[in-house]
């Protein structure tokens, strides 16, 4: 009963979101603002993460090829498949889902105690619209590139760590990520990064929208948002794939 | 003129605003004083919409707020204003910023008349010089003051105070009470104060409306409360053991 209570709010929410912005310039100004914030802020960590694990990948893939029947540019492919489909869209965006989602919903959350959301609706502000759409349209629109970035810097870390190991030549890696490549899959590694991105942004800003309470309850709102938001990434996760392998 | 009629509300089995009527006239600072838990911030909140009484109405110059759906309220709250009390200035904004937000939000002026109208409403509250300032960087006193330039810069009807003079030493709250009470006469503002400072009430209390267990108690001015026969009042005025000795009968 419960659960059915904050899927009812969390839309009626969304509803309030994504009614007609009440002053376009300002709204316009917020979204490079939050573009910003999410998305750019977000670049260095996303670099680092998607190099090492690349390199990871290709080590670890160069080790379990030991086979003579299995050709060692297949160390390149499976570096490939690997980041394209699952790492750079589901596991950056678990850990955006850390970084962007707790701050959002600590920001709103801090936001909802000390009044300033109340303030604003006096003023006459839609709250929620002015405070969540611009996050969520920014994140929609800028997780995709951060995770094409991610995407070129894992099988960037890949290269330089298979070849500097000596695990594969830069011949047979070049081969290997070339190898039965289907444009497709890029597409579908981003469509399905806006939709975590959606996820991550609305379900942050819910639980941060809906604090009550003091410090401590802004700390919960931002754990509850980090936890809801990996638990939907994976289940959106499985269900994104298992609809577009199977059909 | 603000109208509350018989406004109630009720949480779980527990009334704290209970078939409450008054008036709060144009032009005049309103006072509603109470004890903590009396349902003072619940009226308020009631009255801005931010809480829908369960019973009553709440009506701006005759239109019933109350009764509205929400884009009607939220035209009708361009015309308010609000002094919280902590000030709720927008931490991500410097002063300056947070006196322009509505006037960016709801206004066509362009940004040499937004910002003539920030030194106005800033030189008002006599916070000249702090335009970028962020919030944390004020005292105290300077956050109210420049809540209540953010208050009026939209030129409300109608100003709300959430206990303006809470944690603010005695000269302080002064300058807010004097500030409150000029910005209201010189706008003529209908103007809402929430408080339990008895130096306000006698400052600027044009009109004064007791709560006691979220009813009515008492009406009056800031003269009638200290010559009134009712214990209830007189026990709140008089709670002080420096004012006890000047209570009617007192020591």
């Amino acid at each position: 009963m419960n659960f059915m209570f904050h899927i009812g709010r969390y839309f009626l929410l969304l509803k309030r979101a994504f009614s007609k912005p009440q002053k376009f310039s300002v709204y316009r100004k917020q979204f490079f603002f939050e573009v910003n914030n999410i998305g750019i802020s977000s670049l260095g960590i996303i670099s680092i993460i998607s190099i090492f694990m690349g390199g990871v990948v290709t080590t670890q893939a160069a080790f379990g090829f030991t086979s003579a029947w299995v050709p060692i540019y297949a160390v390149g492919f499976t570096t490939r498949e690997s980041i394209i489909l699952e790492f750079s869209p589901t596991i950056v965006s678990l850990l955006l889902a850390g970084k962007v989602g707790s701050n959002i919903a600590s920001e709103i959350g801090s936001m909802r105690i000390s009044e300033q959301i109340d303030a604003m609706e006096i003023m006459g502000v839609n709250s929620a619209s002015f405070l969540i759409m611009p996050k969520i349209l920014a994140a929609v629109f800028i997780n995709p590139f951060l995770i094409a970035i991610s995407m070129f810097l894992g099988l960037l870390g890949g290269y330089v760590m298979g070849v500097a190991t000596g695990a594969v030549t830069s011949n047979q890696y070049i081969v290997g990520i070339q190898y039965g490549f289907m444009s497709w899959k890029i597409s579908y590694a981003l469509f399905k990064t806006s939709f975590f991105a959606f996820i991550i942004t609305s379900v942050a800003a819910y639980n941060g929208f809906y604090t009550s309470g003091g410090a401590l309850e802004v700390g919960r709102s931002s754990t509850r948002a980090v936890v809801w938001s990996c638990i939907l990434i994976l289940l959106a996760d499985l269900l994104i794939t298992q609809i577009v392998f199977t059909h | 003129m603000i109208e509350i009629k018989n406004i109630s509300k009720t949480f779980g089995d527990r009334t704290v605003v209970s078939d409450v009527s008054s008036e709060f006239e144009s032009g005049k600072t309103n006072l509603i004083i109470g004890e903590s838990g009396s349902g003072k911030t619940t009226i308020l909140k009631m009255m801005v919409g931010l809480l829908k009484p369960d019973t009553g109405q709440v009506m701006y110059d005759g239109r019933v707020f109350s009764e509205m759906d929400e884009r009607q309220q939220q035209e009708v709250r361009k015309e308010m204003g609000m002094l919280f009390q902590g000030g709720a200035l927008f931490d991500s904004m410097t002063v300056e910023e947070n006196v322009a937000f509505p006037l960016r939000m709801f206004t066509t002026f362009s940004e040499k008349e937004i910002r003539e109208r920030i030194n106005f409403c800033l030189d008002k509250v006599k916070l000249e010089n702090r335009n970028h300032l962020y919030p944390a960087e004020l005292s105290g006193g300077m956050k109210k003051r420049a809540a209540l330039a953010r208050a009026i810069a939209g030129n409300p009807k109608y100003l709300f105070c959430d206990e303006p003079n809470s944690g603010l030493d005695p000269r302080t709250s002064l300058v807010i009470d004097d500030l409150i009470l000029e910005l209201t006469t010189d706008f003529n503002m209908t103007t809402v104060v929430i408080t339990h400072d008895m130096n306000s009430v006698m400052q600027i209390g044009q009109k004064v409306m007791y709560l006691y267990s979220g009813k009515k108690w008492w009406e009056g001015n800031n003269k009638e409360v200290l010559t009134t026969t009712n214990k209830e009042l007189l026990d709140f005025v008089y709670a002080s053991e420096f004012l006890k000795q000047l209570k009617p009968g007192g020591k």
